[in-house]
């Protein structure tokens, strides 16, 4: 008798407890999705699970610096040469972009309105974890200690790749441009016609959306950053034009965007400092539609 | 102090954590069993008095961090699924293998409707015919999981019968 009205005890405070439980998480939902005050709760969190990710990333780790080392040696004098050359020409285009660049912060000074100088950049590596397949988040290894901020564009040798949503002990967490709840906004570089590029979860396409039929656009066109709403540096490349439609009846033209950074190839990624913001937590989350 | 039943159970679970981060080809990904929630259902059946809907809801955060999803998303969904196993333990416990696999098949569709549901309050919900792919993986490893845990609790947990 005794351990029946315990066990029905037990029942009645687990149900109240599963209330509790159930309650307590909607209201951290809430405070999480409407003013991002959990940042600092998720950071101490995310101690626990960083040796997990870096347990996770010790394979692929060992599967590269094996392959560097079995790398031949004739393999590594062609590779070698190969980037010689390849500095040797970029050093060339360099030299005339040092005297654009003067002459265009000459010419802005008669102007009276100054440009930024250059932005300052670092270069981070991607951990091998897996996330939600439905989503386009990948984790990077520099966190506030590097200065690493909410907000800040990440791109790679070929375009822009995305913004970091958490920054995490050890590690951050990128949205790429391709997760359906991504937006940059562009224009395009022939025309100057501005837009939006949203996400669809497809690494290997983007949409350009609310642009009308008669808009002057076409394939091949290269989309770049425009650098308004202050997120992205202006005139980083975003992708190119594959494929335009004009369904009729339909008001927006249906524009699919081929990426310039290889989303899902890239293992090093630049971070750019752009409007960085003093305050690691103070900025909010800009991806809501 | 902590036993080493909890030790044990503990390091289970975040072994199951960290094999939900494990890096996966493609199409592996889009049905990868949810590992965290089964090996849960596994503690909770066996051991209903010391495990429960507040370890589900630690756990739950502590996947929310490692999946980037908001907290709170996948620990309210998990608190459900835990609560309805301390209901029913009793009962599943008497199935055959194959009939609990059906059971807990159901009970993670129902922990991916919740998920689902939140996903399309605060983003955009993913709307492929593939999404309940993972349940399915999960009910049909879950006789060899079983197992596996139970030889891994009788080797580690010996104080506890059952």
């Amino acid at each position: 008798m005794v351990e029946m009205n315990a066990l029905f005890q037990t029942r009645a405070s687990l149900l109240a407890r599963t209330i509790i439980l159930i309650i307590f998480s909607v209201a951290l939902m809430v405070a999480d999705h409407r003013w991002h005050h959990l940042d600092k709760f998720r950071h101490t969190l995310s101690n626990l699970i960083y040796p997990l990710k870096y347990v996770i990333n010790i394979p692929a780790e060992i599967l590269e610096s094996t392959n560097q080392s079995l790398t031949s040696h004739e393999q590594l004098v062609k590779e070698n040469e190969q980037l010689k050359l390849d500095q040797l020409l970029y050093q060339a285009r360099l030299q005339k972009m040092d005297t654009l660049d003067l002459e265009n912060q000459r010419l802005r000074k008669l102007l009276g309105t100054p440009k930024k100088t250059s932005e300052r950049v670092l270069i981070a590596e991607i951990f091998s974890v897996d996330q939600d397949p439905y989503k386009r988040l990948i984790s990077i290894n520099k966190d506030r200690d590097d200065g690493a901020y909410i907000g800040q564009a990440i791109i790679d040798a070929n375009g822009i790749m995305g913004q970091i949503i958490h920054v995490e002990a050890h590690a951050s967490t990128v949205m790429l441009i391709s997760d359906s709840n991504h937006a940059v906004p562009i224009q395009i570089n022939r025309t100057g016609l501005r837009g939006t590029v949203f996400g669809t979860g497809d690494s290997s396409m983007l949409s350009l959306r609310f642009i009308p039929h008669n808009a002057e656009i076409k394939i091949g066109d290269v989309v770049s950053s425009s650098g308004l709403g202050g997120r992205f540096p202006p005139n980083y490349p975003v992708g190119v034009i594959s494929k335009i439609s004009r369904p009729a009846g339909e008001t927006f033209a249906d524009i699919e965007i081929t990426p310039s950074a290889k989303l899902e190839q890239s293992r090093e990624v630049l971070m750019l400092w752009h409007n960085a913001p003093t305050d690691t937590y103070g900025l909010e989350s800009p991806t809501k539609q | 102090m902590i036993s080493r039943s909890y030790l044990a159970i503990i390091t289970s679970l975040l072994l199951a954590l960290m094999l939900s981060m494990l890096p996966l080809p493609d199409w592996a990904n889009y049905a990868r069993p949810d590992l965290l929630t089964l090996v849960l259902i596994y503690w909770v059946m066996a051991l209903p008095m010391s495990i429960g809907v507040t370890t589900a809801f630690v756990f739950g955060l502590l996947l929310d961090v490692s999946q980037s999803t908001l907290l709170g998303h996948h620990a309210l969904a998990m608190i459900v699924v835990i609560f309805l196993v301390q209901q029913l333990y009793q009962r599943i416990r008497v199935y055959t293998l194959v009939q609990q696999a059906m059971f807990i098949g159901i009970l993670l569709i129902i922990k991916q409707l919740i998920v689902l549901w939140i996903s399309g309050i605060t983003d955009n919900a993913p709307d492929t015919s593939l999404y309940f792919l993972p349940s399915l993986a999960g009910a049909f490893i879950w006789p060899w999981l079983f197992i596996l845990l139970r030889d891994y609790r009788r080797r580690f947990c010996q104080t506890d019968h059952h």
